[in-house]
């Protein structure tokens, strides 16, 4: 991949559609982009900006439409031609392979580096040290992809892209799984970029599309539907103009606080995949009707923490009780027998099996109850009927209950995994990062049935890194800091400073 | 025999011994770590071991004689190259599922070789095959140049096999490439690599290498072909591939721990130790399975998408 001959000036897509078996990713789109420009492409989950942006990109083809670049039209065939012209993508899935280092990977990419028989990985290595002082994005050329958070593999992405010449950057949804602070960074380091780049960037967050694009284009069901000035208009108008309808995210109002403990976790210890003490000495209360905000920087012991609830990951020391049940090294089913909901953070691995249809994830906690089998066959009617229910009152949009839960969009699996939780009536439900790449409609959504829950007595535990999504549904918050609880405080008198420092790990008493 | 004499005598049988498992191993493992499993080097190398032979049974007198040994193993790894540009077009292009495509392929090596080994030689008969050829020097320190340094020159050439297969899987662009397909093929193919090219490409050199592995047994090993020559070693080999965790030193290792269970196991039972042979037999089979079951498992350094096609326009 080498840099390209000439800047672009100006880069059109006229009339691109694209479809897939069973539907219309991309109806005839339309948009453009010019020099030093920020363009924000906004819709819901499955509006089709990420097939739009690979069809940019050359991995995808389109079924009819045209590029052009300049004034001239282009057809990209593969990647490399994209890259070739100078347009670097970095995917909404990493693209690093992780058994590589950085070096490595930036290696691979850069053909001039190729040499007979022999790697030119000091070559490489320079070329990252370049970027990365010039764009002040600082990386660790020799790790492996596998030993990197992601806040750390986002900047690797970063660099690689510019490294192969980029100069027009698209982004899909770089923001979506980084730590405030991390995205704040991004932020203000894209906005420094647009001196000699342009940008196309993907986010479900409106106020980073707002405090970063020039112009916005909003795709709806694969069309475009709107197409303005970003500075002109208000997030609320503009998700508003994403779903269809208005957007207010609920809150929770009355913190009435009741007194029944049912979840109590104590002194909790645990190892996290690389062997160190991520959960070191943990204590933790859940009551009954209430949503208990588990506020932190990720990394600090909130995935082994959800681990360990689910009966994954296995107890070094203190115990669990679920209501008043000691519950400490369970498997998960007797987890999940007992009452304990869990809508987890990798929701392609761990939540659904992504082959399986609709309606068989959906009953994949309860396949052996009574209701949907009987001795040893499934009840498949029922099982249906079920899907059938779930898919009206959850707002599950799929073509069908039979095609693999995989081929949905992330909002509608995280539906159905909603759906299943709390179709199983629990007695506590474990959500970590439950929003997150999530739309503004099905963020509404999420958030209105875990408030109904804990009116109807649930203990929510909510894992999340958005202060304002913790702060709008909590009763509580507890911030987690390094393998313990720092400080537990009653939402209605915590402030957004004071949570931001006590997650930094300051406490001032 | 006094027992010096015969771990001497194990020792030296095991090493020759290895080669056959050896290269094959070394070819599977560019197969694998381009992501692709190559169920049928047991057939490549039951054609390797027959095209290998052919010259050398043929080609007795006349100009050519004097090289058919080499002749055996071009056309032996000419044709081992062929069938991996074989099954790449069916694993590959065709993404059809590659655990059957690859007992296809071994059914399909070991019949046709075994099918044209009746028709054109008929019964069992000897080549002179590769003399053995001592390094001058190496080969006189005592029992270690008995044991490495006194074999025939295929031998040595098996063994640079693994410091240049090492070389080329982890430091040249190709490898770097073989690497990147086998464990994350989306992210080669934004980076601009032509994923299919480069699995057709290691299946040719993993089939060319099993077809020189197939010629080791008939022009080395055995030194006469007969159809179930290569005797399980093609799945011996993919095994290999896992023991050694993807790296060309571990296959070594496996290759050798194997072997020589394999030659202590026959002087058991030529030294006349009692012992019931049967067990004897199996020991070699025993040792690998319970060292894979006991052995780390290295998840993020192997090729981890292993068996799966790719699509560029399927999702997850
Ligand atoms: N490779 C594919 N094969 C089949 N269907 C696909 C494929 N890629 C996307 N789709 C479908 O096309 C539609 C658009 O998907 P796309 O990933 O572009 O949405 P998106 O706007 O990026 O959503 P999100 O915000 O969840 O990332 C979805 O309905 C999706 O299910
Ligand atoms: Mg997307």
């Amino acid at each position: 991949m080498q840099a390209a001959s000439e800047p672009i000036q100006e880069l059109k897509l006229v009339g691109i559609c694209k479809r897939f078996p069973g539907i219309l990713a991309c109806d005839n789109v339309s948009l453009e982009v010019k020099r030093g420009e920020v363009l924000a492409l906004v819709g819901e989950n499955g509006a089709g900006k990420s097939t739009l942006m690979n069809i940019l990109a050359g991995l995808y083809q389109p079924d009819s439409g045209t590029i052009s670049l300049n004034g001239e039209a282009v057809h990209f065939k593969t990647p490399n031609a994209a890259f070739a012209h100078g347009i670097g993508m970095v995917h909404q899935n990493f693209m690093l392979v992780p058994n590589l280092t950085v070096v490595e990977n930036v290696a691979l990419g850069s053909k001039n580096l190729h040499r007979f028989m022999n790697l030119d990985l000091n070559g490489a290595r320079r070329r990252i040290k370049e970027i990365s002082e010039h764009h002040e994005l600082p990386v660790n050329p020799d790790a492996y992809i596998w030993q990197l958070s992601v806040g750390e593999q986002q900047r690797v992405e970063l660099v690689k892209t510019l490294c192969f010449g980029a100069q027009l950057l698209i982004l899909d949804e770089p923001t979506s799984a980084l730590t405030p602070q991390e995205t704040d960074d991004l932020l203000a380091r894209l906005k420094r970029m647009t001196a000699e780049l342009s940008i196309i960037f993907i986010s479900h967050k409106l106020n980073e599309v707002k405090a970063l694009s020039d112009r916005v284009t909003i795709l709806r069901h694969g069309a475009v539907v709107f197409n303005g000035t970003t500075a002109d208009h208000t997030p609320a108008e503009l998700a508003a103009l994403m779903t269809g309808h208005e957007v207010t995210l609920p809150r929770n109002e009355s913190h009435d606080q009741s007194t029944e403990v049912i979840l109590s976790v104590k002194a909790l210890r645990a190892r996290g995949d690389r062997g160190n003490l991520a959960l070191d000495g943990l204590d933790l209360e859940l009551r009954a009707g209430e949503v208990l905000g588990l506020a932190g920087v990720s990394g600090n012991g909130q995935r082994e923490l959800a681990d360990v609830l689910a009966g994954l990951r296995p107890v070094e020391s203190g115990t669990i009780h679920f209501q008043g049940k000691n519950l400490t090294n369970h498997s998960p089913r007797r987890m999940i027998e007992a009452g304990l909901g869990y809508i987890p953070e990798d929701r392609h691995h761990e939540g659904i099996v992504p082959s399986f249809s609709v309606q068989d994830n959906l009953v994949l906690k309860d396949y052996a109850s009574p209701k949907f089998s009987f001795s040893c066959f499934l009840k498949l009617g029922e099982i249906e009927r079920n899907a059938e229910s779930l898919r009206e009152c959850f707002d599950i949009r799929c073509s069908s209950t039979s095609v693999a839960t995989g081929s949905l969009s992330g909002g509608n699996i995280q539906k159905v995994i909603l759906a299943r939780e709390i179709a199983r009536c629990p007695k506590a439900l474990v959500a970590v990062y439950p929003t997150r790449g999530v739309d503004m409609g099905a963020q509404e959504f999420i958030h209105t049935q875990l408030l109904a829950r804990r009116k109807e007595g649930v203990g929510v535990l909510l894992i999340s890194e958005e202060l304002e999504e913790i702060m709008n549904l909590s009763d509580r918050i507890a911030v987690i800091y390094k393998g313990r609880i720092l400080k537990v405080l009653p939402a209605a008198i915590a402030t957004r400073e004071q949570l931001g420092l006590l997650m930094a790990g300051v406490v001032n008493e | 025999m006094n027992s010096g004499g015969m771990i001497y005598n194990i020792l030296s049988l095991g090493v020759p011994f290895s080669v056959a498992l050896l290269v094959a191993a070394l070819g599977e493992n560019f197969n694998q770590r381009a992501g692709i499993f190559n169920l049928g080097c047991e057939g490549i190398m039951s054609m390797g071991a027959f095209l290998g032979f052919l010259p050398a049974f043929f080609i007795k007198t006349g100009p050519l004689a004097a090289h058919v040994n080499l002749l055996g193993f071009v056309f032996a790894m000419a044709a081992g190259a062929l069938l991996g540009l074989l099954f790449a077009l069916v694993t590959v292009t065709f993404r059809a599922s590659q655990g059957i495509a690859g007992i296809g392929l071994q059914m399909f090596g070991w019949g046709i070789a075994g099918t044209l080994s009746r028709h054109f030689v008929g019964g069992v008969t000897g080549v002179e095959g590769v003399p053995a050829w001592a390094i001058p020097g190496l080969a006189k320190i005592p029992f270690l140049g008995g044991v490495l340094f006194n074999h025939n020159p295929v031998v040595y050439i098996a063994f640079l096999m693994v410091p240049t297969s090492w070389y080329l899987l982890f430091r040249t662009p190709w490898g770097l490439k073989v690497r990147a397909v086998g464990t994350y093929p989306r992210a080669a193919d934004t980076m601009g690599i032509n994923v299919n090219r480069v699995r057709y490409q290691a299946l040719m050199l993993g089939g060319a290498m099993a077809g020189f592995a197939g010629a080791y047994l008939s022009l080395c090993q055995a030194k006469m072909f007969a159809d179930d020559i290569v005797a399980g070693r093609g799945f011996i080999a993919v095994a290999l591939v896992y023991f050694g965790r993807w790296n060309p030193v571990g296959i070594l290792g496996g290759a050798l721990l194997f072997s020589l269970a394999q030659t202590l196991q026959l002087s058991i039972q030529v030294g006349g130790i009692k012992f019931p042979y049967e067990f004897a037999v199996m020991l070699p089979y025993v040792l690998v399975i319970v060292v894979l079951a006991f052995t780390r498992k290295a998840r993020m350094r192997g090729p981890t998408e292993l068996g799966k096609p790719y699509n560029r326009e399927m999702r997850v």
